[in-house]
């Protein structure tokens, strides 16, 4: 795992990396009228990987995803540059943009029952991309049938016909990601897709995710505050806190010995697989607001690690060791963490 | 299905027909002077008057008035306006399709004009362009009609001579009193369309809609809009019902020869004929309108079709 040095870092330039990563986030900020929620957060998606955002909410795991895709608040700013196939969107027209959403880059949003417009049918939600781009009304009809099996919705020509609230809240999940596959992006942006759901439903629809990246090869940003689910699907992993990047690396090698207090802290609060309650307990304290960052390190006052250094000095995002080049981690202690 | 929603709304129809029937007998009669003082002047001799009465009817007893009145009521007989000579409904009818002429245009200006304002103002709420809006549209729909008649006479009619002040028939005569009785309706028209947009605009589905990559044009079209409109269907079809009372004053400033300007010479007159079938007609036509709203939102949102099978 430790040989896919995706994660670039703003200290590092991976020298192994043949071919340039499809997406490229480089120091990306979000600036609200109230202060930046999103600081300096660097991350790469190669063609057909999965990078995951974690952290709790507040983090701006969110914002940085749709930062990406241009889909931010009309009072938020971005600045840095998000690089897609070598072209910084954050400088493209608008109207490049648009062409990216939707064709380029899919995007499956949190809570379908309010992502789904509610008097429109299934089949015109799914097939308003096709539509648009002038395809013929059968032809329409029958990709969007295409999409509703490939999405695993039973009986797609009947709940072709459907309104949103005649389905499931996974099925409306299932019906959101046949609305996010329907442009054939390369990339899709899945923003907590599973957090509204219960969890048989959550465990089917990252069955659904995985599947997709596996067979059609797809690439995918999945922001979470759940560590199981990060476990399942992704490649790399960028932990957020505070709007800044506190640990980033390969999944599993971060997810197994953390290079930062928060990550432990986080992992350490995952419940055993055979445990009923799917939410982790929150940690103590409240996460720290972007827009009031404590001094030094934004995680020190819930830090069971903390030290006098930790109030004063900011943590820089660098490399802990040689043998693992594309981990990075934001903590003094960084090598104390996981003894 | 949607049989017995129709069926219960008919049935409720039907039960406001006679609550207006009954109303409109008891208002007439509870009025000071009848026909008969009316038709024969004040001078007239007490058996002049009770010959008339007998001849109209009028001496029997009220409950026996009112049966008879119902029961004629029923097969659309409102009874010989005296005025006229000739069958009540007939002389309304006559008059009735100017008025919805009327009516019809001053309803297609508010939506048309009503919903553009409302968009522009709900789509950025809290802009410039939102604030001078609301404002313009408070103050338009706070000035009375009456007043708006005159100043338009007095400005487009008399001082510069575009348009006719008073008459009908034409295009050119229907301009400034569907306009004048536009103007509030426009208003009011706006601010709910624009309360709805500025509340979906903020709903999640709107962002899935960007995320198709449409411009803010497809955006607003296709998902903002339609979902927009049931507030602003109840309102256009509780109010068309209103605006064929505001028609009455508005067609006396314009001389405009519709219902208006008939009912009010027919209650000068003491025509109870002529008044009951208007009111009933106008009524009747406020029933149906509320009814077509019903069945309009459930063609808008899917979800209340489902409450009404329930």
């Amino acid at each position: 795992m430790a040989d896919h040095t995706s994660v670039a870092g703003p200290a590092l330039a991976p020298a192994d990396q043949r071919t340039t990563p499809m997406l490229e986030v480089t120091g990306l900020e979000v600036g609200l009228p109230a202060g930046a929620v999103v600081d300096r957060v660097s991350f790469t998606v190669p063609a057909g990987r999965t990078t995951g955002l974690i952290g709790e909410s507040g983090s701006g795991k969110t914002m940085t995803a749709m930062a990406v895709v241009g889909l931010l608040p009309e009072a938020a700013v971005a600045s840095g540059e998000v690089r897609w196939k070598s072209q910084d969107l954050l400088a493209a027209t608008e109207r490049r943009r648009r062409q990216v959403r939707g064709r380029e880059i899919g995007v499956v949003f949190q809570d379908p029952s309010a992502a789904l417009n509610p008097i429109q049918t299934v089949e015109r939600q799914v097939g308003e991309i096709l539509r648009r781009d002038g395809l013929p009304r059968a032809q329409v009809r029958a990709r969007v049938l295409e999409l509703l099996a490939r999405v695993g919705l039973p009986e797609p020509e009947r709940q072709a016909g459907s309104y949103p609230h005649e389905l499931s809240g996974g099925m409306r999940q299932r019906v959101m990601i046949a609305i996010a596959l329907a442009g054939r992006p390369e990339l899709i942006i899945a923003d907590e897709p599973t957090t509204a759901l219960d969890v048989t439903t959550q465990a089917r629809i990252l069955a659904l995710l995985a599947d997709l990246r596996e067979r059609e090869g797809l690439a995918m940003i999945l922001v979470s505050h759940d560590l199981r689910v990060m476990a399942h699907v992704a490649d790399e992993v960028v932990v957020m806190y505070a709007g800044r990047v506190c640990e980033q690396g390969p999944a599993r090698a971060v997810l197994d010995r953390p290079f930062h207090p928060y990550t432990r802290a986080l992992a350490g609060n995952v419940p055993a697989v055979t445990s009923r309650t799917a939410i982790a307990e929150p940690l103590p304290g409240a996460p720290a607001s972007p827009f009031d960052r404590p001094s030094g390190c934004p995680f020190h006052p819930r830090c069971p690690m903390a030290r006098d250094r930790c109030a004063v000095e900011v943590p820089a995002l660098r490399e802990i060791t040689e043998e693992e080049p594309g981990r990075l981690s934001a903590c003094h202690f960084a090598k104390e963490v996981s003894p | 299905m949607m049989l017995s929603f129709l069926l219960r709304r008919l049935a409720v129809g039907l039960f406001t027909i006679w609550g207006v029937l009954t109303a409109v007998f008891l208002i007439v009669r509870l009025a000071p002077g009848d026909q008969a003082t009316v038709a024969l002047g004040p001078d007239a001799a007490p058996e002049q008057l009770a010959e008339l009465r007998h001849t109209l009817g009028l001496d029997r007893p009220v409950l026996v008035q009112y049966l008879s009145f119902l029961g004629d009521a029923v097969r659309g007989d409102f009874g010989e306006s005296y005025r006229y000579g000739r069958p009540a409904m007939d002389a309304v009818l006559e008059r009735f399709p100017a008025t919805v002429t009327l009516t019809l245009a001053a309803t297609v200006i508010a939506i048309v004009v009503g919903i553009v304002l409302g968009v522009v103002a709900g789509h950025r709420p809290g802009s410039l362009v939102d604030r001078t809006t609301s404002a313009a549209t408070l103050g338009l729909q706070a000035l009375p009609p009456f007043w708006v008649g005159i100043m338009l006479i007095l400005v487009l009619a008399l001082w510069l001579r575009l348009l006719p002040s008073a008459g009908g028939g034409d295009l050119e005569h229907l301009i400034l009193p569907a306009v004048t009785l536009a103007i509030p309706f426009t208003a009011l028209v706006g601010r709910i369309t624009r309360s709805g947009v500025a509340e979906t605009m903020s709903e999640a589905f709107v962002r899935t809609a960007r995320s198709k990559g449409l411009t803010e044009r497809e955006v607003l079209t296709g998902h903002v809009l339609k979902n927009s409109l049931v507030p602003v269907v109840t309102v256009v079809g509780l109010q068309v019902g209103t605006l064929l009372g505001g028609a009455v004053v508005i067609e006396t400033v314009f001389a405009w020869p519709g219902l208006g300007n008939l009912l009010v010479g027919a209650v000068g007159n003491r025509d109870y004929a002529v008044v009951q079938a208007a009111t009933v007609l106008i009524a009747l036509c406020v029933i149906v309108l509320n009814l077509a709203a019903d069945l309009a939102y459930a063609r808008l949102d899917p979800r209340i079709r489902l409450e009404a099978r329930r």
